[in-house]
């Protein structure tokens, strides 16, 4: 049972026990399929909150606010907990390690970068050359994963091995209320979860997913779905910002979204073509509390909720995002005003959530 | 039959919002009841299943290829991205309509290398708009291809006979079929081309024992076309497989005897591109045994697509012979 009482009159404020949460979960290492450290601290944090919580057999936490009315809707609510990084697939000699990316990550970025490795988060570097060495036509071509190695400096003595993770080591920041991390995607939608969890409302069950394995194709969410069948869902996530202005001074047509101008509500990705009814619930609660929010331009790329809505009968499933630059590179750029509102949009949708949001067709 | 396909045809409804195709469709199978589930299919149940039959899924998709708004731009002109498979070549001066009504043409950018193949980021909608404030769509308004339906007496072209003439085959049934030894579960299915997803949650919600589909297949009847043996008006295509399906070898089969002994024409269908709602019935909770039969169409994916009013008359006919009857698969 919940034993905390919370004010529920306004909506939870993003403030410094929330970027320190962030910023704890934001340096811990959860490559996919290997979420550990991630599940500890929200299973650590979230305990006092929930009526119940349990591992399921992927490895999502599933932790349910029950509600207190009959009849109640039942309401999935889903943050991955995992995050792009490296896999070690094979030793060379004297702490020189080949690896795989898992997850969508751009090689081009990586030379040069340092990183975390294994369980002990060992200090490394995917080498470059130096200057010095290398002529034009080295410069001109492309870097391909297989040229790139991972450097400890010398040989570790077995505090590596084959299938050991590896991620950027990129320690949180905060600069007044920009936020630089390498894992906001999704740490950012896992702490807004937590914070939905502390302040969830009586008249729904909220059925709080933090999942595994987002980055290699919504492995956990498919599953977590399927076992709790809820009325409907909405995902939270980190989606990329690419809102600088172009090189030529042309109009930028193709950002994405815009850092700054409120939470990114889904209308159509590579996996999800969102349930009009739960866009426009989620833009007549933003209206009516005048929390600015943003439509993500349609396109590719996709979040849990492309698992989600397909499950069983079908899901009305939406998603959420608070915009980053730099996705899946070594640091993600966020704001956190955008946070906040978009904390704030998912909070009075959640309290003001009624049966009849369903009703009439999609 | 004409009129109904033509209202069919043009309806927008591009993936995910088939809301005005699927009026059209509840409107044409009453008396019969129908209900919409949480993707929007729109389904009908005929028959009870007797002694000697099956709980058979029939599916086709009412949704459509079309555009999704991404930007409006400084002055006034519409960015777009596709909805399903829309190939960039077949844009440039077509036509669009908004599911609000709006009406726009498609513009290209000018293209550095007019040799070169172009994106959907080089082109844009005009729906007339002297600057943005007075656009009359806005990001997230979806469009289908505006044209209009087009009799030529034996041939028939619109914009989405992919898949409305699947639809409008599935009510012709429901009229026609007098008695069945089946529980009959007729699924107007939602967002087909976008990756078979109403179809998907349909087929786990209604757990049929058979699913067969009916939609559009590619032919290799045009002037240096596609290798492939379907030809427009020789009958309708018995599936045997597609780029995403092994039909059952023994519904094969009992269709094949079934058009036999009606009579009928049809044709035997490997498509080695593309897939179908069957897919997803095929693999749904512990499997089932699936199949389809599809309409040949030309020029299929683009604005003008063709088929043969004759085709789809003996697919209604072979439909209504087949579900009449107790199916035995060998």
């Amino acid at each position: 049972m919940s034993t905390i009482k919370l004010n529920k009159s306004s909506a939870p404020k993003i403030g410094a026990e929330q970027i320190a949460l962030l910023e704890k979960l934001s340096n811990a290492v959860g490559v996919s399929g290997d979420e550990g450290e991630i599940r500890s601290i929200v299973l650590e944090t979230i305990k006092p909150f929930v009526d119940e919580v349990h591992e399921d057999a992927m490895g999502n936490i599933i932790a349910i606010h029950k509600a207190k009315t009959e009849k109640s809707l039942r309401v999935m609510v889903d943050a991955h907990m995992d995050e792009v990084g490296f896999m070690i697939i094979a030793e060379d000699e004297g702490g020189l390690y080949q690896f795989e990316t898992v997850g969508g990550i751009d090689v081009r970025s990586l030379p040069a970068k340092t990183v975390w490795v294994g369980k002990d988060h060992l200090p490394g570097v995917i080498g470059a050359k130096p200057i010095h060495l290398t002529d034009k036509g080295e410069m001109d071509s492309t870097i391909h994963l297989d040229t790139l190695r991972i450097d400890v400096g010398k040989d570790p003595g077995g505090k590596v091995k084959v299938g050991d993770r590896a991620t950027f080591a990129t320690k949180f920041e905060q600069s007044g209320s920009v936020l630089f991390g390498k894992a906001l995607d999704d740490r950012i939608g896992v702490v807004t979860l937590i914070e939905l969890l502390k302040h969830a409302p009586d008249h729904i069950e909220l059925q709080a997913a933090f999942t595994v394995q987002e980055e290699l194709g919504l492995r956990g969410a498919r599953v977590a779905a399927y076992g709790l069948n809820p009325d409907l869902a909405f995902a939270i996530d980190s989606t990329p910002s690419f809102d600088q202005p172009t090189w030529d001074g042309s109009e930028n047509t193709q950002y994405n979204t815009r850092l700054g101008a409120g939470p990114a509500i889904y209308l159509s990705d590579a996996g999800t073509l969102s349930d009009p009814r739960l866009i426009r619930r989620l833009t007549q609660t933003a209206e009516k509390h005048a929390i600015p929010y943003q439509f993500r331009q349609p396109g590719g790329g996709g979040t849990d909720a492309g698992a989600i809505h397909l499950r069983r009968g079908g899901i009305p499933s939406v998603s959420i995002s608070i915009p980053g630059r730099y996705a899946h590179t070594a640091v993600l750029v966020s704001r956190v005003e955008d946070w906040q509102h978009g904390l704030a949009l998912l909070y009075h949708t959640l309290l003001e959530l009624t049966p009849d949001v369903l009703s009439g067709e999609r | 039959m004409k009129d109904l396909i033509k209202k069919l045809v043009e309806s927008v409804g591009p993936s995910g919002f088939e809301g005005q195709t699927r009026d059209i469709v509840r409107a044409a199978v009453v008396p019969n009841k129908s209900e919409v589930d949480a993707m929007g299919n729109l389904i009908v149940r005929i028959g009870k299943k007797g002694n000697d039959g099956l709980r058979i899924m029939l599916a086709a998709h009412i949704d459509e290829i079309g555009i999704m708004v991404t930007h409006i731009d400084e002055n006034g002109f519409v960015r777009f991205t596709n909805i399903g498979g829309v190939y960039p070549r077949n844009c440039p001066g077509g036509r669009v309509r908004f599911t609000n009504g709006v009406e726009g043409v498609i513009g290209i950018e000018k293209l550095d290398d007019p040799g070169k193949a172009f994106t959907l980021e080089q082109l844009f909608v005009d729906v007339g708009a002297l600057d943005k404030e007075h656009c009359p769509v806005k990001i997230g308004d979806v469009a289908g291809f505006e044209r209009p339906f087009m009799d030529m007496g034996k041939r028939m072209v619109a914009k989405s006979m992919d898949d409305r003439i699947g639809a409008a085959v599935l009510i012709e049934v429901i009229k026609q079929i007098k008695t069945t030894p089946h529980e009959l579960v007729f699924v107007f299915s939602t967002q087909e081309e976008v990756g078979i997803r109403g179809a998907q949650t349909a087929a786990y919600a209604v757990d049929p024992d058979m699913g067969i589909s009916v939609d559009v297949t590619a032919t290799g009847d045009t002037p240096k076309g596609l290798k492939m043996a379907v030809s427009v008006g020789k009958g309708p295509a018995i599936k045997v497989r597609d780029g995403g399906m092994l039909s059952d070898p023994r519904l094969v089969k009992v269709m094949v005897d079934c058009a036999e002994k009606a009579n009928l024409p049809y044709q035997l269908e490997v498509l080695e591109g593309g897939t179908t709602d069957a897919r997803a019935m095929q693999v749904s909770r512990a499997g089932m045994s699936a199949g389809c039969v599809s309409i040949p169409c030309r020029y299929v994916h683009s604005p003008s697509e063709m088929v043969d009013i004759d085709d789809v008359q003996n697919a209604v006919r072979l439909f209504v012979e087949l579900l009449s009857h107790p199916i035995h698969l060998e």
